[in-house]
């Protein structure tokens, strides 16, 4: 059994609970920066389109996982940041200005739409966010003299450090930089004030009233953080993809960012990256499965939206915390290993709330 | 001194008059306690008190300014903080967190600052910490210091919203039925702290209370209500004894 024994306050607060965790990320880190030694191009792509899944995710779990306000519009912040970005590159704006600024725009963007989503909960709110992103998608189709309409174009590509942007290893570093970067900033506003009055909003309002959240203030922020490290993720995805056309950003995208967030685990980064991995090599997996199965329902159109469906209810029913709740109890179940008890995780009590909470 | 004062307060739902024409005054540095059957409009008064609701009519005043306006994040900052009948804590996080979250009023933030993590940042930090501390050491909250609060009892979840209540250093505490749900033990813990707010940290402290045993340990000043409306005000002794109140607990 490991414990984490604090001798200063630092060690509260610090990025990583105890010098073994931190040892544990490191290594993982230089793995993954020794990657492009062994792997082949194609695997570093793989490995680069969940690096900038996973800063969508990390967004989206700012505003969904700690600020517990649902979102299915997150596609379209990847989109205005796409867009912005690439928008931006045609000008002329170098690749160091132009990611940041299509991220504060995006943002912008996020308190804008923040503020009216201010009074709605719940399924009101997943509906005015749906709303919004066909909105945006409206908005890209007919925007033509920036958009390029319906056809949409092609994303420039810029030289960085002397490469073309697109070229690997570079783009793979690029995007694992951005990476870090954005979960350095994610959690750093996650231990700082703002954070936890984040997580007191999406635990009790009106707790969190009394002890002073101005909630109209956090959930405007909140929108604004989470759209934003969406948008910087969208000038990456823009390289990704290579091209922008509108259809790209569509309600799809925005309901597999949300499963990435509810099948990693509500609450976690690490589960934003859990969940961008999982949804990242589902279409390999759909697509290894198709030989398997029959004909019929092979070729059904409408079979990989079909299994993310089923697989976001299945996980709400049966695994609410997701994988990163199931990650927690495997570590668990080693470190404590013929100890481990199966009622570990089980709710010891239940507490009737009544209506009249106050 | 006066801390708080009511004037003529009011609230009807609809029909219902929860509070109907209150006044009172709360001296400083007492303890003064609320009590009357269920439905009274006890929690009522609190909620106005937070500016949760807002008054059919009435004033509230607090340390000689008016109240009855200011919106209801701003009451921590200015001195009134509060427990809730049910338990209103943050549930998916920790004790430390539940705590730092009662600095919330003091922890004025930049985003952009906390975003990189400034230096500045973390020198707050560690001191809401030792503020916190002397809390955590106040209540003997140490050994649940980084659970989290769905993983503790329903006792300890009381004494840790009273600890978020401590945090945001007020000089007015609303505890609205603190002893519910607590063992003997500790709502004997109950009193010495009570009594310890008020006369060493010098927090001017009103409360909603069934216990009459706890209510007459620390009680300065006790008001009764019923229906909404004052039915008895005096010692705890006097109440207690009051014919009206005698017969609003009978279900007269
Ligand atoms: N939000 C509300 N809407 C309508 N009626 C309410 C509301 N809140 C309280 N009431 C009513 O106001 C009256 C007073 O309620 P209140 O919660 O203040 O009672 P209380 O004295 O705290 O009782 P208890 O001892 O049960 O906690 C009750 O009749 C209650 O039903
Ligand atoms: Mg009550």
């Amino acid at each position: 059994m490991r414990y984490q024994f604090k001798t200063s306050y630092d060690r509260d607060i610090d990025l990583f609970g105890d010098a073994a965790q931190r040892n544990w990320y490191l290594a993982l880190l230089a793995v993954l920066c020794a990657a492009p030694l062994v792997l082949e191009q194609f695997w570093l792509g793989e490995l680069s389109y969940v690096f900038i899944l996973s800063i969508a995710a990390v967004g989206l779990m700012l505003l969904t996982g700690y600020t517990g306000q649902v979102s299915l519009c997150h596609g379209a912040f990847l989109g205005i940041g796409a867009y912005a970005y690439a928008v931006l590159l045609q000008r002329g704006v170098p690749f160091f200005v132009a990611a940041p600024l299509a991220s504060l725009i995006t943002a912008g963007v996020g308190a804008a739409i923040g503020f009216p989503a201010l009074r709605l909960v719940g399924i009101y709110l997943a509906m005015a966010t749906l709303a919004f992103n066909f909105i945006v998608e409206y908005v890209f189709v007919h925007w033509d003299s920036v958009t390029g309409g319906f056809s949409g174009f092609a994303v420039p590509q810029p030289t960085v450090f002397g490469y073309s942007i697109v070229d690997y290893p570079l783009f793979y570093y690029l995007t694992l930089a951005a990476l870090l970067f954005a979960l350095f900033v994610a959690n750093n506003i996650m231990r700082a004030p703002t954070g936890r009055a984040l997580i007191a909003l999406r635990d009790s309002e009106v707790a969190a009233q009394s002890m002073g959240v101005k909630l109209t203030r956090y959930k405007t922020i909140s929108f604004a953080l989470s759209a934003g490290l969406t948008g910087f993720a969208g000038a990456f995805f823009a390289h990704k993809i290579g091209y922008l056309a509108p259809d790209a950003f569509g309600i799809l995208l925005s309901i597999q960012l949300l499963l990435m967030v509810v099948v990693g685990g509500l609450g976690s980064f690490r589960g934003a990256i859990f969940g961008a991995l999982f949804v990242g090599a589902l279409p390999s997996v759909i697509a290894l499965l198709r030989d398997f199965l029959p004909q019929s329902v092979a070729r059904q159109p409408g079979l990989e939206p079909g299994l993310f469906g089923l697989i976001l209810i299945g996980f709400i029913l049966f695994e609410p915390h997701g994988i990163e709740g199931r990650w927690r109890k495997l570590r668990l179940f080693f470190s404590q290993f013929p100890m481990y008890r199966v009622a570990t995780f089980k709710k010891q009590k239940s507490f009737t709330k009544s209506e009249r909470f106050r | 001194m006066i801390a708080l004062e009511a004037r003529e307060l009011a609230l009807h739902f609809g029909g219902i008059k929860a509070v109907d024409g209150i006044s009172f005054q709360v001296p400083e540095r007492s303890v003064f306690t609320l009590i009357g059957p269920n439905g009274a409009g006890k929690t009522t008064v609190f909620n106005l008190i937070s500016r949760i609701y807002e008054p059919t009519a009435g004033r509230l005043i607090f340390e000689g300014r008016d109240i009855t306006t200011v919106p209801p994040h701003d009451i921590a900052r200015r001195g009134i903080a509060r427990t809730f009948q049910n338990i209103e804590l943050f549930e998916n996080a920790t004790v430390l967190q539940n705590l730092l979250l009662g600095r919330h009023a003091h922890a004025a933030g930049n985003v952009v600052a906390e975003l990189m993590f400034l230096p500045g940042v973390r020198r707050r930090e560690i001191a809401h910490r030792e503020a916190v501390e002397r809390v955590i050491d106040f209540l003997n909250l140490e050994p649940h210091r980084d659970t989290l609060i769905s993983g503790l009892s329903y006792g300890v979840r009381k004494i840790v919203e009273l600890g978020r209540a401590l945090c945001t250093e007020p000089r007015l505490l609303l505890l609205d039925e603190p002893s519910s749900g607590l063992n003997p033990e500790e709502t004997d813990d109950l009193v010495f702290w009570i009594q310890d707010i008020r006369d060493i940290l010098g927090i001017t402290v009103l409360m909603v209370e069934h216990d009459m045993g706890l209510v007459s340990k620390v009680s300065d000043h006790v008001l009764a209500l019923n229906h909404g409306q004052v039915i008895a005000s005096g010692t705890p002794g006097a109440v207690k004894s009051d014919p009206q109140v005698v017969k609003a607990y009978l279900g007269g």
